[in-house]
């Protein structure tokens, strides 16, 4: 009979009459959109400039190299001021920053000198006089967990060369008592301060020698690689640092440091798993920034929690932010931790999930997904079903046990809307109370009602523009 | 005495269809007096309350199980039932990692390039499906109806612009390819290509060109391509119209070409009547309306262009009609054009019809659908399917009329029709031969049968008809309105 396919979505009993007919039939597993969506969804369907729009955004941000090209205080790249600080997620004051975020706001404060003792930097926020706090996305910067950037701080700058556009991260502090998940007591005071006089200048050293010698080290070839070698960029990052170290190693020792702080630098990065982290993230803003801002266009080019909000920025939308309740994620507790310890949801390295990695690309890293409470075939199976929220594969990472298909790239406000499928997020768990610091690591996904705001926002930017 | 048990299931969803199924099932079930598993929208809220059942707080992505049980009944029973009845019955693939498709998009993605979508899904959420199609490049058929006019234009200008074809919205019937979609009649493939902007005038004409195709080489339909009853009104202009034309006049195998529409709207005439001089291949335009041909008439010139004298439409069981001994004409349809089309002939002879469909707005029947008038009712109008599968899968209002129509002395002479195919009821005749039976258990009621189908359908054109005891049944829903009309006429009660 024919060799026709037939594609039903609807009722059953029409796939079965078509299926009764010997003819081949696919069926859309539908179900009913978010509630209320139904005319949003149709009004952006029909606006004739999306399917051109998210085409472009999807090509600007696969376009993208992120090139790793120096690393300097923030108060000389950012131009940040004594008193001013940046922080991960959508923007938010004191009087409803979480702990975690409070407490590590109250060691930057310690950190910049603006007080002795962490505790009485809480009158100075509380103040909110000759202190003032700013996203990271608003300087085009990603910090994780609380995210908290201080003029002194060392931050990793990555360029993409076709535009020049540049993106930064502060340098990563390994993991348990540290600031971005909250903690402020001497020894993250004492580690910060070694990170500044000492890893921070020798990184710049290193950096611009391996520049000056063989050009950039190009951060997203690394990701390509390290997505092959059971890293997903987000919660592991083993291959990635290991494959950092061995671009800036030899110019760390050949930089003229003192021999025992370059061992120590280098004992401190290859005894950290999650250094490439900070990389890996302002690769993705890179990629991610650079489908900003095309009218239409559904894609969704940054998601952020401040520890109190879910925050997302959409192309087609310019800077607004959607933003909802976050989450508390669910996977497994260090130590004597549980559930009720736990910050709701933290940090910008949900940029690594927005732009197709971390939870994304949960397949690639099987070794992990016991550690955020998972199977392998779950893995799988996650990695499968965020390609039905994605605009696009990305052909230079891909997954090898998937065939080596792309990682889903370019979240749909729309397709979220659809399925009610939403975005999933490998995300480290912070103590709810300022200066715990970690307490897990899980898996989490926004609050469900941020995607029919923006989708509302990208309705009312089409009303009459039907096709 | 009876109890009550509702419950919500988030999460849980099924489309309309099946869950009429599901709660026809478990009616059936020991101890349950009554039962409605239904999603939690407006409608069907209305349909529980209805019922009598109190529902709490609900959204629409929530399926409601509601249960009226024999005080003795178990619970667990009838819930078991119940999840038994919503158990998919599809296939599953070895995979347990990958997921059936969730978009129409998706589907397409790991579909082969020929594809042809069919939408069903509700009216509000159609345009969305269907224009996933339309930007991978396939044509969509779009079964779903309620979706807005300012939607439908979107759709067919950005399919025009790709070269795609919109069928429908609200489009019954297609056959493409030898495929037949949504409601369709299985047929032998000929040489006449049908563009129709109504489902069942469409099966209409699929069954008799292939009735005549027994004896007429030639005849019968390689395509029928729907595009919605909106189509040439001068909102839409005919978008689809002039690109189902345009495809069959591509195809060297289709020799004539039969439109089937009302007449268009007076701006769309003249641009499609010149269009239609464009095309190499000869075009029958049978438009259906006050003093229009019929659709025997229009598939009696088809055959005729074809070269060939049409044949007698057979009409059977005439012996068992009987005498009309009241004065009104009852028609309780479940195809909306054969209503249509019955309602315009009777009325020339009769006059005014009292219709849910009415040929003018005065003569709308109110909620109650038997009046002192002749009437004429289409059960598969919006109204009377809302909450409730259309009557070609799910005859049960239809029926029950037909009881109440018999039962009135007035009534001199019931006019049926019984709609076969792919998407119909499988077996029709299971339920309709009762309800005719019991319709003429206490007077012979003369009742007409017009009959849509082919002896390659599904449910069997043979096993139908034998099954159809007391009834006069006519190929050609004309005829059998004018048989009907007749019988009026000759009446032997008392004149009103």
């Amino acid at each position: 009979m024919s060799e026709m396919t037939v594609v039903t979505v609807g009722a059953d009993m029409f796939a079965d009459a078509v299926a009764g007919q010997a003819v081949d039939v696919e069926r859309v597993d539908w179900r009913p959109p978010m509630p209320g969506t139904e005319a949003d969804l149709a009004t952006v369907a029909t606006d004739p400039r999306r399917l051109d729009a998210n085409r472009r955004a999807v090509e600007a941000m696969l376009g993208v190299t992120a090139h790793l090209v120096d690393v300097a205080p923030a108060s000389e790249v950012l131009g940040l001021e004594p008193g001013q600080f940046l922080h991960a997620g959508p923007p938010i004051g004191w009087d409803r920053a979480s702990g975690p975020l409070r407490g590590a706001l109250m060691g930057g404060a310690a950190l910049e000198g603006l007080v002795e003792d962490p505790e009485d930097a809480v009158a100075l926020f509380e103040s909110g006089s000759s202190v003032s706090l700013e996203p990271c996305h608003h300087r085009s910067a990603v910090g994780p967990m609380a995210g908290v950037v201080t003029p002194s701080m060392w931050m990793w700058v990555l360029e993409d060369r076709a535009t020049g556009h540049r993106t930064y991260c502060s340098l990563n502090e390994g993991l348990g008592k540290v600031l971005r998940y909250g903690a402020y007591g001497p020894e993250v005071l004492t580690r910060l301060r070694w990170m500044g006089d000492v890893l921070g200048p020798l990184l710049q050293s290193a950096t611009r020698a391996v520049v000056a010698e063989s050009g950039p080290v190009d951060v997203t070839g690394i990701l390509t690689q390290m997505l092959q070698m059971g890293d997903e960029a987000h919660n592991r990052n083993r291959a990635g640092t290991l494959m950092l170290l061995r671009d800036l190693a030899p110019a760390m020792v050949g930089s003229g440091f003192d021999a025992g702080d370059v061992a120590e630098a280098l004992r401190f990065v290859g005894g950290n798993d999650h250094f490439f982290l900070n990389l890996a993230m302002p690769a993705c803003k890179l990629a991610l920034d650079a489908a900003r801002d095309v009218p239409g266009s559904t894609m969704v080019v940054a998601m952020a929690r401040n520890g109190t909000d879910f925050g997302i920025q959409v192309s087609g939308t310019g800077d607004e932010w959607f933003t909802g309740p976050a989450q508390v994620a669910e996977g497994l507790f260090l130590g004597d931790y549980g559930p009720d310890d736990a910050n709701a949801d933290i940090g910008d390295s949900a940029i690594t999930e927005t732009a197709g990695i971390g939870g994304f690309a949960m397949a690639t890293a099987p070794a992990i997904v016991r550690l955020v409470g998972g199977s392998v075939p779950d893995a799988l199976a996650t990695t499968r079903r965020m390609h039905e929220i994605t605009l696009a594969e990305n052909p230079r990472w891909s997954v090898p046990v998937l065939e080596f298909q792309g990682t889903p790239t370019g979240i749909d406000v729309s397709l979220v809307c659809r399925t009610g499928i939403l975005p999933q997020i490998n995300t480290g768990m912070a103590g709810r109370v300022a200066g715990v610091g970690q307490v897990g690591a899980g898996l989490v996904t926004p609050p469900a009602e941020i995607f029919p705001k923006a989708l509302a926002a990208l309705a009312q930017a089409s009303a009459g523009r039907s096709l | 005495v009876t109890t009550d048990h509702v419950e919500l299931r988030s999460g849980a969803y099924a489309d309309s269809v099946t869950l009429l199924q599901v709660s026809r099932a478990v009616q059936a079930a020991p101890g349950v007096v009554a039962a409605q598993v239904a999603m939690a929208t407006g409608l069907n809220l209305e349909v529980l309350e209805g019922m009598g059942f109190a529902v709490p707080d609900s959204s629409p992505n929530d399926m409601v199980v509601a249960l009226r049980l024999e005080d003795d009944a178990d619970v667990a029973t009838a819930l078991a039932a119940v999840d038994a009845a919503l158990v998919p019955t599809r296939p599953s693939s070895g995979d347990t990692t990958v997921a059936p498709p969730r978009t129409t998009g998706s589907a397409l993605r790991r579909g082969g390039p020929d594809a042809l979508v069919l939408v069903s899904v509700p009216g509000a959420s159609a345009t969305v499906e269907a224009m996933d199609a339309l930007e991978a490049g396939h044509d969509v058929m779009v079964f779903s109806d309620n979706v807005p006019v300012a939607e439908e234009v979107a759709l067919k200008t950005y399919a025009a612009s790709r070269g795609a074809l919109v069928m429908g919205p609200d489009c019954g019937t297609a056959v493409i390819d030898g495929v037949g979609l949504g409601f369709a009649n299985a047929v032998r493939p000929g040489r006449i290509g049908i563009v129709a902007a109504s489902g069942t005038g469409c099966q209409q004409l699929l069954s008799l060109f292939h009735l005549a195709g027994m004896t007429c080489e030639g005849v019968g339909v390689r395509w029928a391509l729907g595009v919605g009853g909106r189509d040439l009104s001068s909102a839409v202009g005919g978008i689809s119209t002039r690109e189902a034309l345009r495809r069959l006049d591509a195809d060297p195998e289709v020799d004539l070409i039969v439109v089937v529409s009302k007449p268009p709207a007076a701006e769309v005439a003249g641009d499609l009547e010149a269009y239609v001089a464009t095309l190499d291949t000869p075009v029958e335009l049978g438009l259906l309306g006050p003093g229009q041909r019929d659709l025997t008439d229009v598939a009696d010139a088809a055959i005729r262009r074809l070269g060939h004298e049409p044949p007698a439409w057979p009409v059977l069981d005439t012996g068992t009609t009987g005498v009309a001994t009241g004065p009104l004409l009852r028609g309780l349809f479940v195809g909306g054009t054969l209503c249509d089309e019955a309602m315009l002939i009777a009325s020339e002879v009769l006059g005014p019809i009292r219709s849910n469909i009415p040929l003018a707005d005065h003569l709308a029947l109110g909620d109650d659908l038997l009046v002192d008038d002749h009437t004429m009712v289409d059960f598969g109008d919006d109204a009377l399917t809302q909450g409730r599968a259309h009557p070609m899968i799910d005859p049960t209002l239809r029926n029950e009329q037909l009881a109440r129509a018999a039962a009135d002395p007035a009534t001199g002479v019931i006019l049926l029709d019984l709609v076969l195919g792919h998407g119909a009821d499988p077996d029709p005749a299971a339920t309709l031969a009762p309800a005719i039976a019991a319709a003429r258990a206490d007077r012979p009621i003369p009742v007409i049968l017009s009959i849509i189908g082919t002896d390659l359908d599904p449910q069997g054109l043979a096993g139908q008809l034998e099954a159809i005891e007391g009834a006069e049944v006519h190929f050609s829903n004309a005829s059998a309105a004018r048989r009907a009309v007749e019988l009026i006429g000759h009446h032997e009660g008392t004149v009103r």
